[in-house]
């Protein structure tokens, strides 16, 4: 006999005793297992969906609300303050100086937020430090220009009904990426019942072969 | 039911496929993907409007056009400005780095105040009254002619205005740094007389004879020099090299020409010698010569006949008659000097005798050939009030001519002959021969300040420094001053807000002035240097400020010159390298590096090759002839009479035989970890030779011996 059937020989004789007794526990004990194993699954599965979300975004309040229904019924559109520059590119969030266009010392309103506004940011002359929900990562160039002057997409396809929106939801950053929830989307699993429900680059891909066939070669984004 | 090991599996198992099916792994995998390519310390730039605004580059005497790009106000890259008439579109290194200054570490970033050994912090309305104190001190004892300044140059307003704020104290020590405008106007006086200037058509010439001038290297306006070379096939131009060292000039010229170090003069009347004795010489340019000429004709055929030239120079005498015969009967030739970059030390002996050469073959003033035309004077001050004090100090002679000599004189007497210096966009700490002795001098001057942007070798000496704005933070009118065809003025303009608590040295300068009252302040009637700059430039303050430059001159000038060779005639000696060594130690210009006034940026530094600096060593250039048991790569110790220095060393068979190259530019001392104690500063191996006669520092090079370290 081999050392080694000797040990298992061994060890099975020490596990012999209790193990004649417990023939019938042996179904007991793989049951056991099952729930154990059920329990674990559900437990970390959930964590996994419902806790891990939780730990994995903090969230943050935007300086002040900004009632975007209400500015687009005064300004007009999404472009009035979301402009494009003489050269093409984006604006994005406007600066204090668009605000300025309509807003000055004196509140247009009478909310506590214009009043935020007004003492903080216009009477301090300093930029609002808004956060961002759909920027994109440094790697990622894109361009407003080509997107809904030349291929005329509106807004909506990506940014959702935000222009309709009163008030502003809490900002919910990554803490490994720093970037916001929405890129990923609020689904965790990344299911989307809507074309703005995700930013993610599968998401262009999909519009792209969609609209021209072809998913678009990584240094047009990437440059 | 027992809990047993099979329950513990179970829960395990559980636990990892509950995991592997929640979104956990494939949103952490997503996530650390986007986190490494986007770490999250290296800084973004921020995004935001773009606009581009136009400045001149002041970081050498090029003055080319800058188009600088901003996001948001914040300038973030700079390029050439297309269309401008100096660089039309091109930038060297530097000036794309230009950047860099602004956020530099040795920038100074408020005024300072030396404590003993230390500098402490003032306010301006402290530093100011200091600086008026010390002076009206110095001319209540009756010596206002004690007060000396040094700076880049004479142009310019913020020049004007020193030599203003001089004038009026009742001084006349106003210095300037060696530059290639300098010795252009040096040349020009000795020749031509009071005023003048000179320029090179090398854009159009057919035949440039350089006598060592870094047409590729930074000679002149560089980016300008540049765009001319890179024509020359086009053009079916040539370009003969005279160096003794196959330098990227050199090498891209059509005839490299190896002279001994020292002897370019002589070669050059060699030259005029063949030119004189064959009659290649025009006939109607030798009636513009007024003085000396038939002295001299007599004077070259007995000492440079091509033989006795050859023995000197080590060109051959055939050699000698080709090139010279080929110089003038080229049909728009133009004999280029100012070694490397031009702004070194020079004999007027070399210079003199260069020009003449353009003189003989009638190019002065003709398309392709040498512009001799009076210096472009656009600014005009208000006449100045002065009072008894200063009428007095101010007729008193200068300590010295040139800078060097002020040097000379500070270190030489026992009483103080200059008792509080002003220094201003100039490090003569650093770009002085003997940078030691420079020291000393400035040691023993009891006040001195600096109006540097930077705590350099200069500045750390100062008891006060006024920082000024760094190029891009000012308004300033910028003159073209490097021997160019045409004479064109700049605007640079502040494309940022001052980064520190800086002050234009021009506002500066309008402080100290008020301060001082009396006629002094009479004499600056403004109230800032803006308001200055836009009176004195009002002749072409429109184009200035609408287009960024103005044209003052353009195209081949009018009519002849006199030309007085006299001093030529004479037979001036020609300046020796000190020293009784054997080998000839000889400075070498890099385009990669800036050896007067501001130190090249890190990003500059970084691009140096291997061969030049290698880690900390500076790398010398010595041929393998010469070298004698030293390894390439291998390290040793060179000796002058000045200092000993630790190098290491590159065999290069492009070196003459008996001559050592060191870069310039390297050595700095002061604290940016960027630039500082990278190899040394050549300057504190070369001490000053001043040439008889001419006053200038001629020091070509040093005699040096070698050993294995
Ligand atoms: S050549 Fe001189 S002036 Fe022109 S960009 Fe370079 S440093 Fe500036």
């Amino acid at each position: 006999m081999s050392e080694i059937e000797n040990k298992t020989e061994n060890g099975s004789t020490e596990s012999a005793g209790e193990c004649t007794t417990g023939d019938t526990k042996d179904d007991k004990g793989l049951g056991l297992g099952v729930i154990f194993f059920i329990v674990a699954f559900v437990g970390c599965f959930l964590s996994g969906t419902l806790l891990f979300p939780k730990l994995l975004y903090s969230k943050k309040e935007q300086p002040f609300n900004f009632d975007h229904a209400l500015h687009v019924g005064e300004a007009g559109d999404c472009e009035s303050c979301h402009s494009f520059r003489e050269d093409g590119s984006f604006t994005g969030i406007p600066k204090l100086d668009t605000c300025l266009d309509c807003h000055s010392e004196e509140a247009l309103g009478e909310t506590d937020d214009e009043a935020v506004f007004v003492e903080e940011y216009v009477l301090e002359e300093k930029e609002v430090p808004w956060y961002v929900y759909s920027r994109q990562p440094d790697c990622v160039f894109f361009s407003h220009a080509a997107h809904t002057q030349t291929a005329g997409m509106d807004c909506v396809t990506c940014h959702g009904h935000i222009g309709e929106s009163t008030s502003l939801k809490p900002y919910e950053e990554n803490r490994i990426t720093g970037y916001s929830r929405d890129i990923w989307g609020k689904n965790i699993f990344g299911i989307k019942k809507h074309s703005w429900d995700r930013m993610k680059m599968d998401d262009c891909a999909e519009c792209h072969k969609k609209e021209t066939g072809h998913k678009g070669y990584c240094f047009q984004c990437h440059k | 039911m027992k809990v047993d090991r099979r329950s513990f599996l179970g829960l395990g198992l559980g636990a990892v496929a509950g995991v592997a099916v929640s979104p956990i792994g494939m949103k952490l995998t997503d996530d650390s993907s986007i986190w490494t390519q986007n770490w999250p310390w290296t800084p973004v730039p921020v995004d935001g409007e773009v606009t581009y605004e136009n400045s001149v580059c002041s970081l050498c005497p090029g003055s080319c056009g800058l188009s600088v790009r901003k996001i948001d106000d914040r300038p973030v890259k700079i390029e050439g400005l297309a269309e401008h008439p100096v660089n039309d579109g091109g930038a060297c290194l530097h000036g794309i780095a230009g950047l860099q200054y602004l956020y530099d570490p040795a920038r100074v970033k408020t005024p300072l105040k030396k404590n003993g050994d230390k500098f402490e912090e003032i306010s301006w309305d402290d530093a100011i009254a200091l600086v008026a104190g010390k002076l009206a001190d110095l001319r209540k004892k009756g010596s206002p002619e004690k007060l000396a300044c040094i700076a880049d140059k004479e142009q310019g307003s913020v020049s004007g205005l020193f030599q203003r704020l001089l004038k009026t104290f009742g001084s006349p020590n106003f210095y300037t740094m060696p530059s290639l405008e300098s010795y252009l106007e040096v040349t020009a006086t000795a020749l031509h007389g009071e005023g003048m200037t000179i320029g090179f058509d090398l854009e159009n010439s057919d035949f440039v004879l350089s006598f060592g001038s870094g047409i590729i290297e930074g000679w002149g306006s560089p980016v300008n020099c540049f765009k001319a070379n890179a024509s020359r096939k086009a053009r079916h131009a040539k370009l003969y090299q005279i160096e003794s060292r196959l330098s990227n000039t050199a090498a891209n010229a059509d005839k490299w020409i190896p002279v001994k170090p020292g002897t370019e003069a002589d070669l050059a009347l060699g030259m005029c010698a063949v030119i004189l004795k064959n009659n290649l010489f025009d006939g109607g340019a030798t009636a513009n010569f007024i003085g000396g000429f038939n002295k001299l004709a007599i004077m070259i055929q007995k000492e440079y006949a091509p033989s006795k030239t050859a023995e000197i120079t080590g060109v051959k005498a055939s050699d000698i008659e080709k090139i010279a015969t080929l110089f003038a009967k080229a049909k728009m030739p133009v004999a280029v000097f100012g070694k490397g970059r031009g702004d070194g030390a020079q004999s007027l002996k070399e210079l003199a005798a260069v020009h003449t050469l353009n003189c003989l073959v009638g190019n002065i003033n003709k398309k392709g050939g040498a512009f001799v035309q009076l210096k472009s004077d656009y600014l005009e001050f208000p006449d100045e009030s002065m009072d008894t004090i200063a009428d007095a100090g101010f007729a008193k002679n200068k300590t010295g001519r040139y800078v060097n000599q002020l040097v000379e004189k500070v270190n030489e007497s026992s009483k103080p002959v200059v008792e509080a210096l002003f220094v201003y966009n100039a490090n003569p700490c650093y770009s002085l021969h003997d940078s030691k002795s420079v020291k000393q001098a400035i040691g023993k001057i009891p006040f001195v300040v600096s109006f540097s942007s930077f705590l350099d070798e200069t500045a750390k000496e100062a008891d006060i420094v006024l920082p000024s704005h760094t190029f891009l933070e000012r308004l300033e009118d910028v003159p073209s001053c490097a021997g160019l065809a045409k004479s064109v003025v700049g605007l640079t303009k502040p494309v940022i807000e001052p980064v520190f608590d800086t002050k234009h040295a021009g506002d500066a300068v309008i402080l100290i002035a008020k301060a001082l009252e009396g006629s002094i302040a009479e004499s600056f009637e403004w109230e800032t240097y803006d308001e200055c700059l836009e009176s004195v430039a009002a002749g072409i303050w429109d184009s200035l400020s609408e287009d960024g430059y103005a044209i003052i001159s353009e195209g081949v000038p009018f009519g002849s010159v006199a030309v007085n060779v006299s001093f030529l005639a004479d037979n001036p000696a020609t300046v020796q390298a000190r020293g009784d060594y054997e080998l000839t130690l000889i400075p070498i210009d890099n385009m990669r590096l800036i050896n007067a006034g501001i130190a090249a940026s890190p990003f500059a530094i970084k691009t140096v090759s291997d061969k030049v600096l290698k880690g900390s060593d500076i790398v010398v250039e010595i041929n393998p002839l010469t070298a004698k048991g030293l390894k390439d790569r291998g390290y040793a110790t060179l000796t002058t009479p000045t200092d000993t220095a630790r190098v290491m060393i590159n065999l290069n068979e492009g070196m003459m035989p008996g001559v050592i190259g060191m870069v310039e530019g390297l050595g700095h001392t002061f604290d940016n970890k960027y630039v500082s104690n990278k190899g040394i500063n050549v300057n504190d191996l070369i001490g000053p030779v001043i040439e008889s006669g001419s006053g200038l520092d001629a020091a070509f090079g040093i005699k040096v011996k070698i050993s294995k370290a």
